[in-house]
């Protein structure tokens, strides 16, 4: 088994804000994320996918294959785009590292054919990141 | 589709400490013998760079496993308020009879950020140097169970 890894970078912009919470509860609870002007960051992606080599290539998967997915289903998605209005599978989430993360991760997963999907990890700040993991169970 | 992944918070913290490896049970040959020039009995020190990961359900009223200002201020009175600026074997109790190793320092970590009450705590990693990371997960797996290809 080779676990393999491509990066991407984007930039976004957001904010935090829960419509069932108070202006006050908001302020609190989401301290300077919650300024409705939004902030933006720039967000490191790595995908890592897992599979075996293909022995006529050597590869777990074609890396241009990958870009391309990452490009379509991702870049395209939400690269200078503000994650609160322009990513409708974000719509109703407040959009932190960690749902971002799930959001990619479900879209990537069912365009990976060779090779499975392993690990998205998605950093908002080279101190902040969130990983996602398919929540399989432990082999016996 | 939740139970479908698992989702971890990462956040890296910084705290800059002295430490000196010599252990009181070996003579003073076999302590330059084993450590070398770390145990020189003057000290020397690390950028240590601390990686924390917790796990837990993603809250949908907020998104976050747990609110970050927490975390950090959790950790900044358990781990940088003690360490940051200090000699780790006069300065920290648990290092008056255990060699400040870093694989001690991660045991000492995560003994410290287990109680953190907001979601369960997985993993520390330090990084001692750019060159030399050590990682501890008390029972817990190193590896994510979902992660197991």
């Amino acid at each position: 088994m080779v676990l393999l890894t491509r990066k991407i970078e984007f930039s976004a912009a957001h904010f935090y804000h829960n419509p069932e919470f108070s202006p006050e509860e908001n302020r609190r609870v989401f301290g300077k994320c919650n300024n409705p002007h939004g902030h933006g960051h720039n967000y490191t992606l790595e995908v890592t996918v897992a599979g075996e080599p293909d022995p006529g290539t050597g590869m777990v998967l074609d890396l241009k294959e990958l870009k391309e997915i990452l490009e379509r289903e991702v870049m395209q998605r939400m690269d200078h785009r503000h994650l609160n209005y322009e990513v409708p599978e974000l719509a109703g989430q407040i959009p932190t590292c960690e749902n971002i993360a799930r959001v990619i991760w479900n879209l990537l997963e069912p365009k990976i054919h060779q090779g499975k999907l392993h690990r998205v990890r998605l950093y908002e700040s080279p101190d902040l990141y969130a990983d996602c993991y398919r929540n399989g169970s432990r082999p016996l | 589709m939740k139970d479908a992944t698992r989702i971890e918070l990462g956040r890296r913290y910084r705290f800059a400490a002295s430490h000196r490896l010599h252990s009181s049970q070996f003579s003073e040959e076999e302590n330059s013998r084993v450590y070398g020039k770390c145990s020189n009995p003057f000290g020397h020190g690390h950028n240590y760079v601390v990686e924390v990961s917790l796990s837990g359900e993603v809250d949908p009223a907020t998104g976050m496993i747990a609110n970050l200002a927490d975390l950090d201020s959790f950790v900044e009175h358990q781990i940088i308020e003690p360490f940051d600026h200090r000699y780790l074997n006069e300065e920290v109790a648990a290092f008056h009879e255990t060699v400040p190793t870093t694989e001690n320092l991660c045991i000492e970590i995560f003994r410290r950020l287990q109680s953190f009450p907001k979601a369960k705590l997985e993993r520390v990693r330090i990084q001692e140097t750019a060159n030399n990371s050590f990682e501890y997960a008390g029972d817990n797996q190193l590896e994510p169970e979902g992660n197991r290809p």
